[in-house]
């Protein structure tokens, strides 16, 4: 049995921000634990630029951010093992992990961080008809074959779904000389940021339908082609709308899954839109002493907003380990009349900080009004000129504010279009 | 006289943009931006539209890796992407790399040196 205070579950963003903050804030004994060969996860893969424009005010490439964070954990004497599965975290927070060199080894921790990030939804999540021929992959799948692997995995492309990986391996692919021959999307607006629309399609002439859907591919050992159709407002492919489109690769770019098998097996109940545990402010989760940031927790759109989130858990289990964590009777939060979620699920009446609510809408809306209110009172509004489900959104609740509201309220975030 | 609409990429409101030319393709109008990195990224974009350019270039000699990313060091003419593309294709880096070696300076005389954004031993 090794004794930590602090075991961190993957060393992705997540994980080696929450690392770094729980040590600035005091703690000794941590242990970053990871799946893959190195530190950073999904971010080696994620070669393009953009990262780090809010955290660093700097246009980095997912590799450079990561790399920052790495070298700041080289200086210091937080312990890391890579290629190390995590297998079960038991209810006195033991952490059951195994490695070739160590083999099997269990963990006593104080607190646990929860940095698992997450998956892509993959081909067996969609009802497509079709035979299992080669050359039918995730986005996220595509992109590791071309920039980790050096290899291209087709020449003729179609992809489905418009989530920003798919929008960026839709400009990758063409940059290698791969025709891509266009993005479909289900629904009637993109789920990728506008700007990966102008930069990643629009600049390369490739077109996004949107409301369409593939129904069907073709091919026996490698892809030949894939039926394309029109959806209804019920998201229902229309007959006679079919069309036939040639194609040796389709790429599914069609949602994130945070990956919470652990938390689950540990007990941890799943919020029914997020896929992830709940949280308070600090996002410790129904475990004491366990805490979760991250993809884990909710999807993101850019890395800084995650290291944001992992230094709020980082120094949670600091203060906890500490015994200096505020554990109150709490308020509730919910997301009402177009506002689909809300992180924290709930927040300790008596918390010693503001606190930020984060939170995604279901449609687009244009000059709407964001309320917050708890029982039956406003206690905050934000105007905002546009709201779309593919940018995540946030109101800042004052502590005092928080501190006088009445234990076990419910506070509810909604839309006025 | 020309009228052109973009979207702009300044930051994640996306304004619609009305940008008025005229024929000597000089800018006389911006309209539809609610801010000046809209005005800016406008005229840019209609005058000499750029871009961050990233890839990878293979690696010689590496242990595990056989490619490692690169970026342009400053965005380089939009409609030059894939002939710096043809050049980075063609050339090469030997094993070990460090983030911001250069791989090719200058490229194709745009002002960009092409530079690794990640290490490889």
């Amino acid at each position: 049995m090794l004794d930590f205070d602090l075991a961190v579950v993957g060393g992705g963003p997540a994980g080696m921000a929450a690392a770094l903050e729980a040590r600035e804030n005091g703690v000794e004994k941590i242990v970053v634990l990871e799946r893959a060969e190195t530190l950073g996860g999904i971010l080696e893969q994620c070669i393009h630029t953009g990262f780090g424009l809010h955290y660093f005010g700097e246009e980095l490439s997912g590799p450079e951010y990561a790399g920052r964070f790495m070298k700041l954990l080289e200086d210091t004497d937080i312990t890391v093992k890579t290629d190390t599965m995590v297998l079960d975290i038991a209810s006195d927070n033991t952490v059951t992990a195994v490695n070739k060199k160590d083999g099997l080894i269990k963990i006593n921790a104080k607190a646990v961080v929860l940095a698992m990030g997450c998956r892509e939804r993959p081909r067996g999540a969609l009802s497509i008809a079709g035979s299992r021929c080669s050359g039918i992959m995730t986005a996220g799948t595509a992109q590791k074959y071309v920039n980790i692997d050096g290899y291209m995995p087709g020449h003729e492309v179609v992809i489905l779904g418009s989530g920003d990986i798919g929008l960026i391996m839709a400009r990758r692919m063409t940059l290698e000389g791969a025709k891509v021959k266009m993005v479909c999307e289900l629904m009637p607006y993109s789920g990728g940021l506008t700007r990966n629309i102008v930069q990643c399609l629009d600049d390369f002439g490739i077109p996004l339908k949107l409301s369409c859907t593939v129904v069907a591919t073709h091919g026996k050992d490698r892809l030949e082609g894939v039926t394309i159709a029109k959806v209804d407002e019920k998201l229902r492919p229309i007959p006679g709308t079919e069309e036939y489109v040639p194609c040796d690769t389709l790429m599914l770019s069609v949602g994130l899954i945070p990956e919470n098998e652990l938390s689950k097996n540990s007990g941890l109940e799943l919020d029914r839109i997020t896929n992830g545990p709940k949280v308070d402010e600090y996002r410790e989760t129904e475990h004491k002493g366990v805490f979760a940031c991250g993809n884990v927790l909710q999807v993101h759109d850019l890395v800084d907003y995650v290291t944001e989130e992992s230094q709020i858990a980082g120094l949670g289990a600091a203060k906890y380990i500490k015994g200096e964590k505020i554990s109150s009777e709490c308020v509730s939060t919910q997301g009402v009349d177009g506002v689909r979620y809300i992180v924290p699920q709930r927040i300790n009446c008596k918390t010693d900080s503001d606190v930020k609510l984060y939170f995604r809408v279901g449609a687009v809306f244009n000059n709407a009004k964001i309320i917050v209110e708890c029982g039956g009172k406003e206690i905050l509004s934000k105007k905002k000129k546009k709201l779309c489900p593919g940018e995540m959104e946030y109101v800042t609740l004052k502590q005092s504010v928080i501190n006088e509201l009445a234990a076990n309220s419910v506070v509810t975030v909604r839309v006025e279009a | 006289m020309e009228k052109r609409e973009l979207v702009c990429v300044a930051c994640p409101l996306g304004c619609p943009i009305t940008v008025t030319l005229d024929d000597n393709n000089n800018v006389t109008d911006v309209t539809g931006n609610t801010c000046k990195r809209g005005d800016a990224y406008a005229r840019t974009e209609c005058t000499s539209p750029t871009r961050m350019l990233t890839t990878t270039v293979k690696v010689e000699g590496g242990k595990k890796a056989c490619v490692v990313p690169v970026k342009s060091s400053v965005p380089v003419p939009k409609g030059m992407m894939m002939e710096c593309m043809e050049a980075i294709n063609k050339s090469s880096i030997k094993a070990p790399v460090k983030i911001g070696d250069v791989v090719i300076k200058n490229i194709l005389d745009t002002g960009a040196d092409i530079i690794a954004t990640n290490n490889a031993e």
